[in-house]
Formats: structure tokens, sequence, C-alpha cells
């Protein structure tokens, strides 16, 4: 049982990254692309998660809260940059 | 007491943190993490800009609990949402009328109206008086201001005391 | 994969988070690309994507429990995100209003009227 929800939650995530670049090459603004960035990360942190279940490791627990930081970090950094034009004040 | 613990509730935050982080609870963690926790405040509490008191942490657990069910029943609606093809959704931008003051009663409040049914919190008033929502689908934006009034907005006054 | 034998009902209770999880974060992502402007868009990750992944998480520490030895460090993660998502998308609908993106023509726009007439009817 447990294998096939692994099996379906990669998948679901797959399909979830692929809508996810599909906004990123289409979006006609760069508000969007920002956006669309945003879920990339949160999703592939979550297949990080996932994969580490199937190796049953936690090696992939600190991979996952770097990602989960930095990409926080860098969404704040690219809307503050449409805000003012400016990231460093 | 209050010179070596200026706030007990990030010292505690701390330990947790650091616990956590470590993923143990064996008794040497529990020593590093007190040291840290009673460090770090000491180094850092001057440049905490932001103070408050918390009341009532009954009522804190209560909102707690609320807000995780209004996060559960508001995915609930988004995928009924995004997943039913023929219904024409209704977006509207709402000015809400603030009655709390203060940094930190807005941010929570701000933060649980974008966690919450359809709604994302988009920019503050320049006076600070009122704060300007994004609502997904909307049939009568006077019931959803009362509904966020009622639901968080008292409860985060009586929490906050402001 | 490496099996490891789990009692039945916990594997269940596995299973059933991913499962939540994975379905959730796929009708976020669904939504992102599907709603017709920025500020509709943007509901849909925040809310959809954060409470997948939670969802994720919570089976992870589930199954570290029962497997290893007492796991909680994945809650870091969970609460991190659910911290930092009204942050970034309160960011970005700010961006957005600023730069005024276009919006779809049906979105009643109820900025100037609640400060003139607060009485209109909708």
């Amino acid at each position: 049982m447990l294998i096939y929800a692994l099996q379906y939650a990669f998948f679901a995530f797959s399909i979830a990254l692929l809508l996810n670049l599909w906004r990123l090459y289409e979006g006609p603004d760069l508000a969007d692309r920002i956006l669309a960035l945003d879920t990339i990360y949160i999703n592939s942190l979550a297949l990080l998660i996932i994969l580490g279940i199937w190796h049953g490791t936690q090696l992939y627990f600190e991979a996952a809260l770097l990602i989960a930081m930095f990409g926080f970090i860098g969404t704040v950094a690219a809307a503050k940059f449409l805000l003012r034009g400016d990231i460093i004040e | 007491m209050t010179k070596l613990l200026p706030s007990p509730l990030l010292s505690l935050f701390l330990l947790g943190f650091w616990l956590l982080l470590q993923n143990s609870v064996s008794v040497g963690q529990i020593i590093l993490g007190s040291f840290l926790a009673v460090g770090i405040p000491l180094f850092t509490h001057r440049g905490l800009d932001y103070r408050t008191t918390l009341h009532r942490p009954k009522l804190i657990m209560e909102y707690l609990l609320l807000v995780l069910i209004d996060i559960i029943q508001s995915n609930i609606d988004i995928a009924a949402i995004i997943l039913l093809p023929s219904r024409r959704i209704r977006p509207a931008l709402i000015e809400y009328p603030l009655e709390i003051k203060g940094e930190i009663p807005l941010a929570v409040l701000a933060s649980t109206i974008t966690l919450t049914p359809g709604t994302v919190s988009a920019e503050l008033g320049r006076d600070g008086n009122s704060l300007l929502i994004h609502a997904l689908n909307v049939d009568d934006h006077e019931q959803m201001i009362n509904d966020i009034k009622r639901r968080y907005e008292s409860r985060l006054k009586e929490i906050f005391k402001c | 994969m490496t099996m490891i034998e789990l009692p039945v009902w916990i594997e269940w209770c596995i299973a059933f988070m991913l499962i939540i999880g994975a379905t959730f974060a796929l009708i976020g992502s669904v939504g992102l690309a599907r709603f017709p402007d920025f500020l509709t868009r943007l509901h849909a990750p925040t809310k959809s994507t954060t409470m997948g992944v939670g969802s994720v998480l919570i089976s992870s520490i589930i199954y570290f429990s029962v497997v290893d030895t007492f796991s909680f460090h994945e809650l870091l993660i969970t609460i991190f995100l659910f911290l930092t998502a009204p942050i970034s998308a309160h960011l970005l609908a700010k961006a957005a209003l600023h730069l005024d993106l276009k919006r779809v023509e049906q979105t009643q726009d109820l900025r100037a009227q609640s400060a003139a007439d607060p009485d209109k009817p909708k």
C-alpha cells in the first residue's frame, strides 16, 4: 500500500512541477514568474521529503530545510525588487 | 530573573527549536540548548523593536485550532473552485476597516487572512486604519467583512488586549 | 525501496496523508496554470501547496517515528512554511497592485466606493 501511495505522490508532484514550469515559461509578467518559482521550490522540497521516505533515510532533511529557507529569501528579494527596483536600501 | 531572562517566551522557543533541530532530547542537548536559550536573548533583546504581551493562553490555543480548521476548510473550497470548470469566479478587492492597532497583532491578522478562506491580504492602508484584501469569490462583501471581524479580529483583540 | 514491516493501520495512515498532500499540491499547481489573472493565481499556491507539503511532512514524521526513533524535526519545515507563505504572498500581491497588473474584467473593485459611500449596495 505504502509503495503505491509513494508512487502516486511522485507522479502528482512531477505533474505539478511540469505545470509550474509551463507557467514559468508562459507567465505574462515578472510577478507570475516569481510566483511560479516560489511554487517550484515548495514542490521540489516535498519531492525530496518523499525521496527520503522511499530510501528510508533522513539525510535529505537538511537539504529540504535549506531549500525552504533560501527559497523564501529569494522570493522576498525578488518581490522587493519588483516593488522598489532595489533590494538593499 | 528579569535580568537573566529578558523574554522567557523567546528562550523557551529557542530551546524547543534547538531540540527539534538536533532531533534528540538527551541530557547533553538540553543543557547546551539551555545555554543558548539564555545566552542569545541576552545579546539580542536590546535589538527587538516590537514587543508585545500575550494574555489568555487558553484563548490562544483555541485561536490556533480555529485557524487550523479554517485552513483545511479553505483548501477544500479552493480545490472545488479550481476543479469545477463551469463555476464563474467573481474576484474582488475589498477595503477592510481595522480596529486593532500595533505591529504584531496586525501581522498576525494579515497572515490569518491570507491562510484562510479565499482571501489574500494585499496592502496596509497608508494611515494604518484599513487593509486591502483580494478575495477569490465573493457574493456579499459586507458579510465577509463581518465574518472576519467576528471570527478573528475580536479574538485577537482579547489576546493582545489592544 | 527498502521495505520494512509496519503495522497495517499505520501504513494506511501514512499512505492517506501522502495521497491527500500530493493531491492538494497538484490541485494548487493546476490552479496556478488555469486561473485568468495574477491576483487570482496567487490564491492557489499559497493555500493548496502549503497544505499539501504540510501533510507530506506529517506523513514523514509518522513514518520515521515508527521505523526509526522518535523524530519530529520535519515539524520545523512545516512551521516555517506556514509562517512564510503569507509573507511572500503579501509581498507579491503588493508588487502586483503597485505595477497595476491586468485584472479580469469581472473583478469588483470596491476600493474607492467603500471609502466614499460605505452603504452602497453591492
